[in-house]
């Protein structure tokens, strides 16, 4: 499965990003620089986190616009898996790609360490190797990840079962005090419709090696493979 | 040449935590009449456009495409002659 990592102007979790996939799940994979206009020969994409264009504007809104993100918005819209981590997560809410917008983290604080999480479904190309409802652990780095949406929005992504992850407490209790950036219902990480493009604030990139304080990241990643061996997703 | 003079602010219905945050602090310095804050953007935009017209249509669309999130926001827009100032 050959991924590619798409790469702007201050995206910094693209190495992280290379590495997991190369040395942890051990698939081709190549950096797709901005300004380049063909995703062509690759099975997934995914958008890195860090300040692409500096968060100038809007984070996201600027990346957006990249010739390259046209190429992805293709992609993604012919079926191809697709996953934007934090920074990723922003452009592809500003590229329409997925639903709601960010705005800046209740406590205006930039939020930086492991939370807890709960995988609100399985039933999804990025979700599939972990269990509905289960609790993991991922480091979030954000000070822009407060999830906005309206409520008509909202009801659609639990309709169509689009929540990927929600911030919860040890317990698995979506409360507010286990909420670190003020994101409506709790929400880290959505899908679309269609199910194959994923925006998440935590770094799956981050936990994939228990050296580096946990492997729970890695699992998305593996499930993406998962799906691609078994032509689904 | 005109000059164009965007306004974006937070839709009513979005909270805005920066304009929270400042109304409290002014609440500190004792300014207790301040009922509320909202934090927004101002953004120059100098066009060659001929008409002001033109240049407000032009403006208008650049504020939906990029200048704005209108998800989150809503926005108003100025057209003058630009002084040079």
């Amino acid at each position: 499965m050959r991924f590619g990592i798409i790469v702007f102007p201050g995206s910094n979790c693209d190495a992280d990003c290379y590495h997991v996939v190369d040395k942890v799940l051990e698939q081709p994979v190549e950096y797709i620089w901005h300004k380049g206009n063909s995703v062509k020969g690759f099975d997934a994409l995914i958008i890195p986190g860090g300040f692409s264009y500096g968060d100038y504007l809007r984070t996201g809104a600027i990346a957006r616009f990249s010739p390259i993100m046209q190429e992805v918005m293709e992609f993604a819209d012919k079926g191809g898996l697709v996953i934007g981590i934090c920074n990723g997560f922003q452009i592809l809410l500003e590229s329409g790609l997925l639903p709601g917008a960010m705005l800046r983290n209740d406590s205006l604080q930039f939020r930086c360490g492991p939370v807890n999480l709960k995988v609100r479904t399985d039933n999804s190309a990025f979700t599939r190797c972990f269990t509905r409802n289960e609790i993991i652990k991922l480091p979030i780095a954000h000070g822009e990840g407060n999830y906005y949406c309206d409520d008509a929005t909202l009801s659609d992504l639990i309709e169509f079962d689009q929540i990927a992850f929600t911030y919860c407490d040890k317990d698995g209790e979506e409360n507010p005090e286990a909420n670190p950036n003020g994101s409506k219902a709790n929400i880290a990480g959505i899908m679309n419709r269609e199910r194959n493009v994923l925006g998440m604030m935590p770094h799956p990139e981050r936990f994939a090696e228990e050296l580096l304080g946990g492997q729970d990241g890695v699992r998305v990643f593996a499930s993406m493979l998962q799906s691609f061996k078994e032509g689904c997703r | 040449m005109l000059l164009g003079k965007v306004f974006v602010t937070l839709k009513k219905s979005v909270l805005d935590p920066q304009g929270d945050t400042v109304r409290k602090s002014l609440h500190t310095m004792g300014y207790s009449k301040v009922a509320d804050v909202r934090v927004g953007k101002y953004i120059e935009v100098r066009l060659d456009s001929s008409t002001p017209e033109d240049a407000w249509q032009e403006l208008n669309e650049m504020c939906s495409r990029l200048l704005a999130n209108p998800v989150i926001e809503e926005y108003r827009l100025e057209i003058s002659e630009d002084d040079g100032r």
